[in-house]
């Protein structure tokens, strides 16, 4: 047992630190800390800086031009990067869909589509989940018919997150009815500027538009964009999901989020104190921050196994269920503190600026993140699902 | 004992869910949200039409009614359909502190209040006084007749359309006594006054009211000098129940979407209510449901008794309601999944409206810790 980083570790710490204190632009942080959502300009803009420093896709090989860092390196960025207010990376290209074509895809589709995504060429989003398909995901029913040198592409596709910057799009379509319903399924790439896609913004309760639904209407899409073999696509989208649970705790960011909480709380006055001072809500914020030291602990008791070469299994399950369930608590906190500032909010104030708000404490639209991060335990298997894995894998049950 | 409602008021209750049911539905109301007023002219007047004003006030003061289950038939139902116009802040907040300390001329203004003919807010709260009520630095200094109010009011509900602010100011005392506070009427429009308006997360607006060197008559002053702090209280505790009503309302509504949807919405062939681990999780909004209800029923009740009798069920009320909203809200959105988290979705409003109401008169937490202060004293 040692709890503290090795030497080469701090060095690396000390080395993303400088970076982010050099690179990182000071309008984007300024964003990121006071809630307001980044544009497509501000994302390209930061994954750009990322790409020359060689640090974009830190999860992938060298040989595809990744960073190759272990998991306490990346759990090292992780932190660092919440803590300096950076802009987290937008994941669907860079470590969801290129870890299934590092594995799963042909040369020619690997040396096609991976550059694209380092160099920003291609904004890639998700196309999962249906309106009849959530939680049980399997029972999709968007179709591709095989058309000579094509499949023509049937269904819509829901909650696709900024879908509306993307021009490409990774799909799970059913091309086998007749079989059981994961054996049916296949992975297909398609280019959303092909004819018959449509996509309509979805505005979430707190006003934002982040999400989508994707229409698609006899759109073809050459046979060459099939990744790996035909009805297989449920494996790939497993090994997908497994990817899309790293830094599923999300510690980095409930730090940064209990930082803003006491910022705003030393601020606010209650009974002629700072409201920090209210042993009533000291205590809300000293019971959340204990919480969170132990799955800090518990985050890099996996991170190392995993870093060790063994595969987490329902552990990112357990990360994912109290992960959201402390983050949510954090939001919570974070509009209590504000009190009736919390109230004032302007939808439109989502892209740019709240500039005409009241906000004397510098807290953002906390009640519209604590509503917006009522997603954290819907998507990306809702923690019912996650508890139903951890049900089965330790009980044999479920559900 | 007996907890069912009088004839009058379940004749209210039935017309006045009829009315919101046929009347305010979910695009009426996404149509008010989106609108620069935040709120509809002509709803308020078919309101008012229809007594919905009149049944805040006694008989004394022109209405019939007044009492606290009077407050709680009418917003609970206001609730249920997430209305989002400022009954409360016009009639209950405004309306009571005019009625218990208005002169003769005052008095009068009820009567337009109940016809629905006059706007009212109550700029009292401010930047640095989060939830407590003795918290003014506004001033207010007399000299020959005129008042000069000189301050800055935070987060003032319905501001901007009130034809009157009620304006706290202090003219003798600290920061925090509780003497020394007076009420103004300031009509609006009045040389410096500063209306920073703004859209509120869960409808209606707000805004941060400026005060510099706003010259007044005396007559101006609802209630004696340095007096009102009891009003005050009394007013705000009016609004509690209120509000705890109208929160019990979107509850309602809340658990009826999701027992719905659980029971219609299906994922592995199967209704999702089925899976015990949901279906679990609705029993216990459904017990807390009626936590909540015994709570209104115990604040609303209690209205009309002493101070701390009045004052210990209100909190009780508030510090429930906060803890059982939070729960309702949140189990509400999460049991439904994606759908609950867009804009168009009737529980999107419902839930905002049952989290947002911690945000006025005292959150979960001050009630808290102001019932233990109760219980002590």
């Amino acid at each position: 047992m040692d709890l503290s980083y090795s030497s080469e570790e701090l060095a690396f710490r000390e080395e993303v630190r400088g970076f982010l204190q050099e690179k990182l632009p000071k309008e984007m942080s300024d964003k990121v800390r006071k809630g307001e959502e980044l544009g497509k300009a501000d994302v390209e803009r930061w994954h750009a800086i990322l790409n020359t420093q060689g640090w974009l896709a830190p999860n992938w090989p060298k040989s595809f031009g990744g960073a190759e860092w272990n998991a306490v390196q990346r759990h090292i960025f992780e932190e660092e990067a919440a803590a300096h207010y950076a802009p987290r990376i937008v994941p669907f290209g860079l470590s969801m869909l290129a870890p299934v074509l590092q594995k799963f895809g042909s040369k020619a589709q690997q040396d096609q589509w991976l550059p694209r995504i380092l160099s920003g060429e291609d904004w890639w989003c998700q196309g999962y989940s249906e309106p009849g398909a959530g939680s049980d995901l399997a029972s999709l029913k968007t179709t591709a018919v095989r058309d000579g040198d094509h499949y023509v592409v049937n269904g819509q596709k829901t909650w696709t997150t900024l879908g509306q910057h993307a021009n490409m799009i990774f799909c799970l379509v059913r091309t086998d009815k007749d079989v059981k319903q994961q054996e049916g399924i296949s992975f297909l790439l398609i280019d959303m500027t092909t004819p018959g896609v449509e996509v309509r913004p979805i505005i979430l309760l707190d006003g934002s538009a982040e999400v989508n639904e994707v229409w698609f209407t006899d759109v073809r899409v050459p046979v060459e964009n099939l990744v790996g073999e035909e009805n297989k696509g449920w494996t790939y989208a497993k090994y997908l999901l497994t990817h899309e649970r790293t830094n599923i705790a999300g510690v980095g960011f409930s730090q940064a989020g209990l930082t803003a909480v006491k910022r705003i709380a030393r601020s606010e006055m209650a009974g002629g104190k700072p409201l920090l001072e209210n042993p009533h809500f000291a205590a809300r914020i000293a019971q959340v921050e204990i919480d969170l030291m132990a799955m800090s602990t518990t985050n890099l008791r996996i991170i190392s196994k995993a870093a060790s070469g063994q595969a987490p299994g329902v552990e990112s399950s357990m990360l994912k269920v109290k992960g959201t369930i402390i983050r949510q608590e954090i939001n919570d906190l974070a509009r209590r503190a504000a009190g009736v500032y919390a109230m004032p909010f302007a939808s439109e104030a989502v892209e740019g600026s709240n500039a005409g708000l009241p906000d004397p404490h510098m807290a953002g639209p906390v009640a519209a993140q604590y509503f917006n991060n009522r997603k954290l335990s819907i998507f990306g298997g809702s923690n019912e699902i996650q508890r139903g894995i951890i049900a089965k894998v330790t009980m044999g049950g479920g559900q | 004992m007996n907890f069912d409602l009088t004839e009058e008021r379940q004749m209210l209750q039935d017309s006045l869910r009829r009315f919101l049911k046929d009347r305010y539905t979910t695009s009426v109301r996404n149509r008010i949200l989106e609108s620069d007023s935040g709120m509809s002219a002509e709803i308020w007047a078919e309101l008012a039409e229809l007594g919905v004003i009149g049944a805040l006030f006694s008989e004394d003061h022109g209405g019939f009614g007044g009492k606290g289950f009077d407050l709680s038939v009418v917003f609970e139902e206001l609730g249920r359909a997430g209305v989002v116009e400022p009954f409360l802040d016009t009639a209950v907040l405004c309306g009571r502190l005019i009625a218990e300390l208005g002169d003769n001329t005052q008095i009068a203004l009820i009567e337009d209040i109940i016809g629905g003919e006059l706007q009212l807010a109550f700029a009292h709260g401010e930047p640095g006084s989060r939830y407590d009520l003795n918290q003014v630095t506004t001033t207010a200094t007399e000299s020959e007749g005129i008042v000069a109010l000189n301050g800055r009011k935070a987060v003032v509900v319905n501001a901007e359309a009130a034809d009157l602010l009620i304006v706290s100011a202090r003219e003798s005392g600290a920061v925090n006594d509780e003497g020394g506070i007076s009420l103004f009427l300031v009509p609006a429009g009045t040389k410096g006054v500063t209306i920073q308006g703004y859209p509120l997360l869960a409808g209606g607006r707000a805004a941060e009211v400026m005060l510099e060197n706003v010259s007044l008559p005396a007559t101006a002053r609802l209630g004696a000098s340095g007096k009102s702090f009891a009003a005050i209280e009394t007013a705000v505790a009016a609004s509690n129940v209120a509000l705890c009503a109208e929160t019990l309302g979107a509850m309602e509504t809340a658990t009826r979407l999701t027992r719905e949807y659980l029971m219609t919405r299906k994922q592995f062939g199967r209704p999702i209510g089925t899976f015990q681990a949901l279906a679990h999780r609705m029993s216990d909004l459904l017990i807390e449901m009626e936590q909540a209800r015994s709570a209104v029923i115990n604040a609303a009740g209690h209205l009309e008794s002493n101070r701390r009798i009045r004052e210990h069920h209100v909190s009780a009320a508030k510090n429930l309601m906060g803890r059982a909203g939070r729960l309702v809200a949140e189990d509400s959105i999460q049991m439904h999944g994606g759908i609950a988290m867009t804009q168009e979705y009737e529980l999107a409003h419902i839930a905002k409206r049952i989290v947002m109401s911690d945000h006025r008169f005292g959150d979960t937490d001050h009630h808290l810790e102001r019932f233990i202060a109760i219980a002590a004293a």
